[in-house]
């Protein structure tokens, strides 16, 4: 693992709002082909730091690089290359309402690249598989969506491109768990036949606990980077609380039998 | 999944279709920004249907261009033709092949739309505004209710929240306001003095303008104004709310969506509307002051004069009663069509077209049926 270089690198990020610091010298590296994890409690910054991975926002200090180009420093042009180079779903699947699953899922095709009409459907059908919806969904509207198929119509829309890298926030927030693990299953299933990279802000602690390779935990300001069992041996007060607490308690009954793949 | 070997070296990517030699030539990476070359070249060779098919793969293959290459390769061999795959064969076909299997059903058909299917839509439409008309009678009977609650309790009117909308409405809106009401009464004097010129009867100047301020150009423009700007926030703040669930939590909460909502929003613009046609009609009127100085070198005691016998009693009254019904029409139909927002943003914004569109419309229907009224009864 040591030769192989780091996927995304982020450096130093410090992000304030007016008096309020949010990242204080955020640092981590995300390896290719892993899920990594980034948990926090309310208001710890997971969103901007994700924003700020995504390039969507610039940082006031610090540098984040994705496969080795540092897209703090580009122009938007050259950045919107590297937004190629990635899909995103968002919290509540941002899918847009005024359009059906089937318009939703080709537009950042069609947006980019030239295509035929029949190369678009099969390109369709092939992402409504791959993320195990049914094909008559391609007619529907958002709103006719049941919440664990809008999370899967998002993840087909950011499939689209085939990234390299996924970035999904709170992918299984608002799922029943039977719905919740099977998208669990569908990332590990996406990640290792394809070898995706998969960034993902969770509070699930199912979720982490079966998905996540390596879990970034944002307290104080800083990040603290482990393997799920280093960050639940941890003795800050924040992350014992998290992780022992009556939730907690579920995630390390699970890692007994869970973490087989 | 992408495997090319690093984005800062691109491989470009080619495909070929060599027809004598039934081959296909793939040479290179293709990632999805290949995939119109990828397309046009299985393209070639689906409308050539050779009788045997050599795929050459060169490079790398990602997910979308393989699947589109599987297509290819499956419609070929299901139409008795030999297909070869050569070089480096996408590992990824495995996967495809296990997802192809998954029984998912297939992709409704886009299709010709047929007789059934327009009358199928023309009576969906007609359901449609029926619906919409109910929904408009519901409305109408659930604000009257809570109207005639808010009546007997002066909590229930939520006094707090109708000021605010005052504010917001009216306050607010004062500058616009005056600034198109002196606007139109320098328009109507310019053209009523160059008209009235060749009569010498420019004097009537001040008539026209003044009669038309005040018994219909202030509250008119003042009531479109309000419309433009109100009837359109209304609507989308409702909508909003609408698309939210706020609406429902409110409800959930035991709280009438109509009394908290809707009410406040029409107390507030049946009051402030009158307010503003004062403030439209006394700017008219110094517009037209100034002008006709300008213009017919009238000074302004003399215009006070004539303004004073060409208005009657009920000249500026004729304009003021209709203020608060204006009002009250762009408070129902914005507030109506917020609340009928459902399901999507685009609806937002057809409503919230249909909120100003239609609060205009029914300004100058009243308009007219005031107009007539007038004359019938003489005010």
């Amino acid at each position: 693992m040591a030769a192989v270089r780091p996927l995304i690198v982020v450096r130093d990020i410090v992000n304030r709002f007016g008096a309020q610091v949010v990242h204080d010298g955020v640092s981590f590296e995300v390896m290719p082909g892993e899920v990594f994890g980034i948990v926090g409690g309310s208001g710890s910054g997971k969103s901007v730091l994700l924003r700020t991975m995504l390039g969507l926002r610039r940082p006031d200090a610090g540098t984040v690089a994705i496969e080795g180009r540092e897209i703090t420093a580009m122009d938007d042009r050259e950045l919107r290359d590297v937004k190629r180079r990635y899909g995103v779903t968002f919290q509540h699947g941002a899918l847009f309402t005024s359009l059906t699953v089937a318009e939703n899922v080709t537009l950042p095709v069609a947006e980019v690249l030239d295509l035929d009409e029949p190369s678009l459907a099969r390109l369709l059908e092939l992402r409504l598989r791959m993320v195990g919806l049914p094909l008559e969904a391609a007619a529907k509207h958002p709103a006719q969506l049941s919440g664990g198929m809008v999370k899967r119509v998002a993840l087909a829309r950011a499939l689209a491109l085939d990234p390299a890298i996924l970035f999904l926030d709170e992918p299984t927030a608002g799922l029943d768990p039977i719905a919740a693990s099977a998208f669990d299953e569908l990332v590990l299933y996406l990640r290792d036949t394809l070898r995706l990279t998969i960034v993902m802000v969770t509070h699930d602690l199912d979720t982490l606990a079966r998905t996540c390779d390596r879990v970034a935990v944002l307290v104080d300001r800083k990040v603290i980077v482990d393997t799920l069992e280093g960050i639940v041996a941890n003795d800050h007060p924040w992350i014992r609380h998290y992780f022992h607490g009556g939730r907690g308690r579920a995630v390390r009954a699970a890692q007994g039998d869970g973490r087989g793949a | 999944m992408r495997a090319r070997p690093s984005p800062d070296f691109p491989v470009s990517f080619s495909a070929q279709f060599d027809p004598a030699a039934a081959r296909l030539m793939l040479a290179g990476d293709c990632g999805m920004d290949d995939a119109p070359v990828l397309a046009a070249a299985l393209d070639a060779v689906r409308s050539a249907v050779p009788e045997t098919l050599r795929v050459e793969i060169g490079g790398t293959l990602d997910l979308g261009p393989s699947w589109l290459l599987r297509a290819l390769v499956l419609d070929l061999r299901g139409a008795g033709r030999q297909v070869e795959l050569d070089g480096r064969v996408p590992e990824h076909l495995r996967f495809l092949d296990e997802i192809a299997a998954r029984d998912v059903g297939s992709l409704p058909a886009p299709g010709q739309a047929t007789f059934a299917d327009r009358f199928a839509e023309f009576g969906g439409s007609l359901r449609r505004r029926v619906a919409g008309w109910y929904e408009a009678l519901v409305f109408g009977g659930r604000l009257l209710e809570s109207a005639g609650t808010a009546w007997r309790s002066l909590r229930r009117l939520r006094v707090p929240s109708v000021v605010r909308h005052m504010h917001e409405t009216g306050v607010q809106a004062i500058p616009v306001v005056a600034v198109i009401a002196l606007l139109i009464s320098v328009i109507s004097a310019y053209i009523g003095a160059q008209q009235l010129r060749p009569f010498g009867a420019e004097i009537y100047t001040v008539d026209l303008v003044t009669i038309g301020v005040l018994r219909e150009l202030g509250v008119l423009l003042t009531a479109i104004m309000v419309a433009g700007r109100t009837g359109s926030a209304y609507a989308a703040e409702l909508g909003v709310m609408k698309l939210n669930d706020e609406v429902d939590a409110l409800e959930a909460m035991g709280m009438n969506p109509y009394e908290v909502l809707v009410l406040p929003r029409v107390v507030a613009l049946v009051l402030v509307m009158p307010l503003l046609t004062v403030v439209a009609d006394f700017m008219g009127l110094a517009g037209g002051a100034l002008l006709t100085s300008y213009l017919i070198d009238l000074p302004w005691s003399q215009f006070v004069m004539r303004l004073d016998s060409s208005i009657g009693d009920t000249t500026f009254w004729a304009g003021m009663v209709k203020a608060p019904v204006f009002g009250l029409l762009i408070a129902l139909t914005g507030t109506l069509r917020g609340l009928q927002v459902r399901e999507s943003s685009r609806e937002l914004g057809r409503l919230t077209t249909v909120a100003v569109v239609q609060s205009i419309f029914l300004v100058i229907f009243a308009d007219a049926l005031f107009a007539i009224y007038f004359l019938e009864i003489d005010f």
